[in-house]
């Protein structure tokens, strides 16, 4: 069951991110791009990540692609034109990214069942129940804690530093932006 | 052997890595200096997918990750459009090719 | 009192003549007071020296050589160079040389040139000049005596360009060290073969070594030798790098009287006698010095006949009597070379200030009735032995000396060289050419020089009747060394007399303990008897000839002055332009090294490879491969992405493999 919606899911992503980088004009990628992120969103809770697909919804998708919208929209670019690049940007592009998508995949073989295969043939790297032990705790700890909790026990306390730095980087792109964006300084 | 304890992990990973692809994809083959935003952004989003998938394994910190990606794509879209209003203002154009003045 | 522990003064007060002296010369106003009892002073004090070594060493003949070491210089593994000096009878013999002569020379040099403007530096060059011969003669292995060798060669440089406003002058400065370089080397080369074969470069480890070391007549001897032999060539002025010496009388005087005739071109001679063993050992390379020396003594003698300048003709005569020197140290007599060495250290000297005088004289006269005539021109002397009768008589006793008459010192030391050529010729008959080369070479040394004295001093006057009135002896001190110098000219040759004279030899026993390794391989056994007396008798007779033929036929005609002289032909011009040699060595060797140089190694090498190449060719590259570079910097976003992603692309790549 949660195959099929898993598969729906996916199709969804990949045909709204094609319609976003083929679309004709800035406005239509950025709706594109957030029908993208609500499929993701999505898929996060199939993935047991409820907390990230909550946080995916308000953030990202309500937060940073408004601003993208509120941008496009002072800009006020007016018609949508086809703004590609030339052929040889599409021969580089067919290229790169098939590539790429080969790298990629080429590292999909190296999924977890293929990993734990081979640490099995090497059994002093440990075996595969420890692989996955972390994985499970956490469940568990979703499941005491809820699904905030299981997140914010880490940030808290493991990451407490990245976290604080995280603010002061924040502090740092607000200053950046109002200062960035006045006529006059 | 992991479906039990993973069962999309698979699946997951390579959609993220189709995803990825697509937005190297527009990067590469859009003139618009916002669109292009946008396409990091997918291609942001499609890391994130990979965090997720990954976190059934190693536990909360792949979910950490995520939260982190996700406010430091925050602070660089704010800055990264406010950056585009002033060359805007400038150049009257939100062009790729006309922004070349770090030539070397 | 150990005299020979003091030996080192005799370098040190030289040496601080030159500090001193050279600190006088940088002063504007001059001190000549100061400079003239500093700069003799310096060296009477050093003979003093010399003489109580010397004193020391009569008393107690010692049979190893006494090595005062005053610091270790370059111990490099196991190269253990010292500063060290070594007094033995043949370095006692040389210091008195050169300090006595020196002594003379110098109290000469303070009338010579008391008119001079850099009479201080002249004075400094001077001491500084014995320093470095006493060094080279005093050196107890081959590099400390190299040092002395260059330093001797660096002052004469220095001084025979002393009025190097001329170009004239300044050249044969350089043409001197020039040609003195290509035999350093010589003495380098074999001294590092030396050092490959014996690793050592001490004189006495050498006589200790070499007849176990060396192949007696073998290859590495004789390349040693000759190389060797090079460096003496240079030094002393034989073929094929002579050319140097006669335009070398371009410096002062008693600079011609010390260095070209007295000391440094001696120096040759001293390095053959003190590595006598090696010479010893090499027969062929023996030969070779000897013949070379009996060809330039002969070679020399004829070119000396039709030179007019009085400097010039005493210039060729050194020359052929190194030659001389050359056959007695190439016939294993080598004592017998160092004795014509002192004995013409003496009548040279005097020959050559004489010369001094009488040029001081004609200097006067010319610039009292502002003429520029020559003034070293014989053609434009005659009769002077009205005006400078001191002068006369003195070198007339020179010239009897050289030309070897008995009992003047020249003639015994002249005898002894040509019997000992006669005398290895029993060996090798080649040696009896030698002597016959040295037979004629005297009868025309004997020509020359009466040709010098007749021309000079005889006959009648061609100054010109206005000069002739300022002509007039030089001061005390300039004949006062003449007066000495001619004494020793006159009883000099008691030092070695013959047995057939009454002697027995003296110098050559005193040297016996210095030349007794080079006996051990090629002793000489000195012809006696009938044959003594033929050889003697015709030395004697051919010297009288050649005297009274050099006056007849100079005398026998009238001698023009030399405004009115025509030009030479034939056989005279030949002979008065020294056999073109320098003509034909600047064709053949310098003007292709010249070429060689402008044209192959400074636009060439230089600019091509050097500047174009290397300098500026690296920096092209830099800048080229900075070109293609910047050619990624495009500034448009769109190619940096691209790069962007190739890099991701290839990092991937990496972590997948």
């Amino acid at each position: 069951m949660t195959e099929a919606v898993f598969w729906v899911l996916a199709i969804v992503a990949v045909a709204t991110a094609s319609m976003c980088i083929l679309s004709r004009s800035a406005m239509s990628a950025v709706l594109w791009l957030t029908a993208t992120m609500l499929s993701l969103a999505a898929i996060y809770v199939l993935l047991n990540a409820e907390f990230i697909a909550a946080i995916q919804v308000l953030v990202y998708a309500g937060a940073v692609m408004v601003l993208f919208l509120f941008v496009v929209m002072l800009l006020n670019l007016g018609h949508a034109t086809t703004d590609m690049r030339g052929p040889a940007a599409v021969a580089a592009t067919v290229v790169i990214a098939g590539l790429l998508a080969i790298q990629l995949f080429a590292l999909w073989t190296y999924s977890p069942e293929r990993l734990a295969a081979e640490m099995t043939q090497a059994p002093q790297t440990g075996d595969p129940a420890t692989l996955f032990a972390a994985g499970q705790a956490a469940r568990r700890a979703a499941v005491e804690h809820g699904v905030v909790g299981a997140v914010a026990a880490p940030l808290f306390q493991v990451y407490l530093v990245p976290f604080e730095l995280t603010s002061i980087l924040l502090l740092v792109a607000i200053i950046g932006a109002v200062v960035l964006a006045k006529r006059k300084i | 052997m992991t479906d039990g304890m993973a069962p999309l992990l698979g699946p997951a990973l390579g959609l993220s890595a189709i995803l990825f692809s697509l937005g190297v994809a527009g990067v590469l083959l859009r003139r618009n200096v916002i669109v292009l935003f946008v396409c990091i952004e997918l291609m942001l989003n499609a890391v994130n997918l990979t965090f997720v998938a990954l976190a059934q394994l190693h536990g909360a910190s792949g979910q950490v990750m995520v939260f982190f990606v996700m406010t430091v794509a925050a602070a660089e879209a704010a800055v990264g459009l406010a950056i585009i209003l002033s060359i805007f203002r400038h150049k009257q154009s939100v062009d790729l090719q006309n922004i070349n003045l770090l030539r070397g | 009192m150990n005299a020979s522990q003091w030996v080192w003064l005799t370098v040190a007060l030289p040496l601080a003549g030159f500090l001193v002296n050279g600190a006088l010369a940088l002063r504007r106003t001059p001190a000549r007071a100061a400079v003239s009892i500093v700069g003799p002073g310096v060296l009477i004090a050093a003979f003093g020296v010399a003489l109580a070594v010397f004193f020391e060493l009569l008393g107690q003949p010692p049979h190893e050589p006494h090595i005062v070491t005053l610091w270790s210089w370059m111990p490099a593994g196991a190269l253990e160079l010292n500063l060290a000096f070594q007094v033995d009878q043949l370095s006692a013999v040389m210091l008195l040389v050169v300090t006595g002569v020196g002594s003379l020379i110098h109290l000469f040099s303070v009338g010579y040139m008391r008119e001079d403007p850099g009479y201080a530096r002249y004075f400094a060059y001077l001491n500084l000049f014995v320093a470095f011969m006493l060094v080279l003669v005093l050196g107890s292995s081959l590099p400390v005596l190299f040092i002395g060798w260059e330093g001797v060669g660096l002052c004469s440089y220095l001084l025979i360009g002393f009025w190097f406003t001329e170009k004239t002058n300044a050249d044969a400065g350089l043409k001197a060290f020039i040609m003195n370089r290509i035999g350093d080397f010589g003495v380098l080369v074999a001294m590092f073969m030396l050092w490959r074969a014996l690793g050592t470069l001490d004189f006495a480890q050498i006589a200790a070594r070499a007849p176990d070391g060396l192949d007696a007549g073998g290859t590495i001897v004789t390349l040693i030798t000759l190389f060797l032999f090079l460096g003496c060539t240079g030094k002393s002025a034989q073929i094929p790098l002579y050319t140097w010496l006669p335009d070398a009388m371009a410096g002062p005087t008693p600079v011609s009287a010390l260095i070209h005739a007295a000391t440094m071109v001696t120096a040759g001679v001293y390095l053959v006698a003190r590595t006598n063993v090696l010479f010893a050992m090499a027969p062929l390379s023996s030969a070779v010095v000897a013949g070379v020396g009996a060809v330039t003594a002969l070679f020399a003698a004829t070119i000396a006949l039709k030179q007019y300048d009085i400097k010039k003709v005493l210039a060729y005569s050194t020359v052929s009597q190194l030659g001389y020197m050359f056959v007695a140290v190439g016939s294993a007599a080598f004592a017998g070379g160092i004795f014509h060495l002192v004995t013409h250290a003496f009548f040279k000297a005097l020959l050559f200030l004489g010369a001094g005088s009488v040029i001081h004289a004609m200097h006067h006269a010319y610039h009292a009735t502002h003429s520029h005539e020559d003034a070293q021109d014989m053609r434009n002397m005659g009769g002077l032995r009205r005006h400078l009768p001191v002068t006369f008589w003195l070198m007339t006793i020179a010239t009897l000396a050289i030309a070897g008459i008995p009992p003047f010192s020249g003639f015994f030391s002249k005898d002894e060289i040509l019997a000992s050529a006669f005398a290895r010729g029993a060996e090798m008959p080649i040696y009896y050419l030698y002597y016959a080369f040295g037979v004629v070479a005297a009868f025309l040394t004997a020509f020359y020089m009466a040709r010098l004295i007749a021309m000079t001093f005889l006959g009648e006057n061609r100054t010109g009747t206005e000069a002739e009135r300022h002509l007039h002896e030089a001061p005390w001190i300039m004949t006062g060394p003449l007066l000495v110098l001619g004494v020793l000219s006159a009883v000099g040759g008691v030092i070695n007399l013959p047995t057939f004279a009454g002697g027995h030899h003296a110098l050559e026993t005193w040297l016996e303990p210095v030349t007794a390794a080079g006996a051990a391989f090629a002793s000489l056994e000195l012809p006696h008897g009938t044959t003594e007396l033929l050889l003697v008798g015709g030395a004697i007779m051919v010297g009288a000839v050649g005297l009274l033929l050099g006056f007849r036929l100079t005398l026998g005609r009238r001698i023009p002055s030399a405004r009115e002289a025509p030009a030479d032909t034939g056989l005279a011009r030949v002979l008065n332009r020294k056999y073109y040699v320098d003509e034909i060595y600047d064709a053949a060797i310098v003007r292709p090294l010249v070429w060689l140089s402008r044209m192959v190694l400074w636009k060439g090498v230089d600019q091509g490879v050097v500047d174009g190449a290397a300098v500026n060719g690296t920096a092209r590259l830099s800048r080229g491969l900075g070109w293609v570079g910047s050619r990624l910097q495009t500034g448009q976003v769109g190619v940096y992405v691209v790069l962007f992603l190739v890099g991701a692309l290839w990092i991937l790549r990496a972590v997948i493999r």
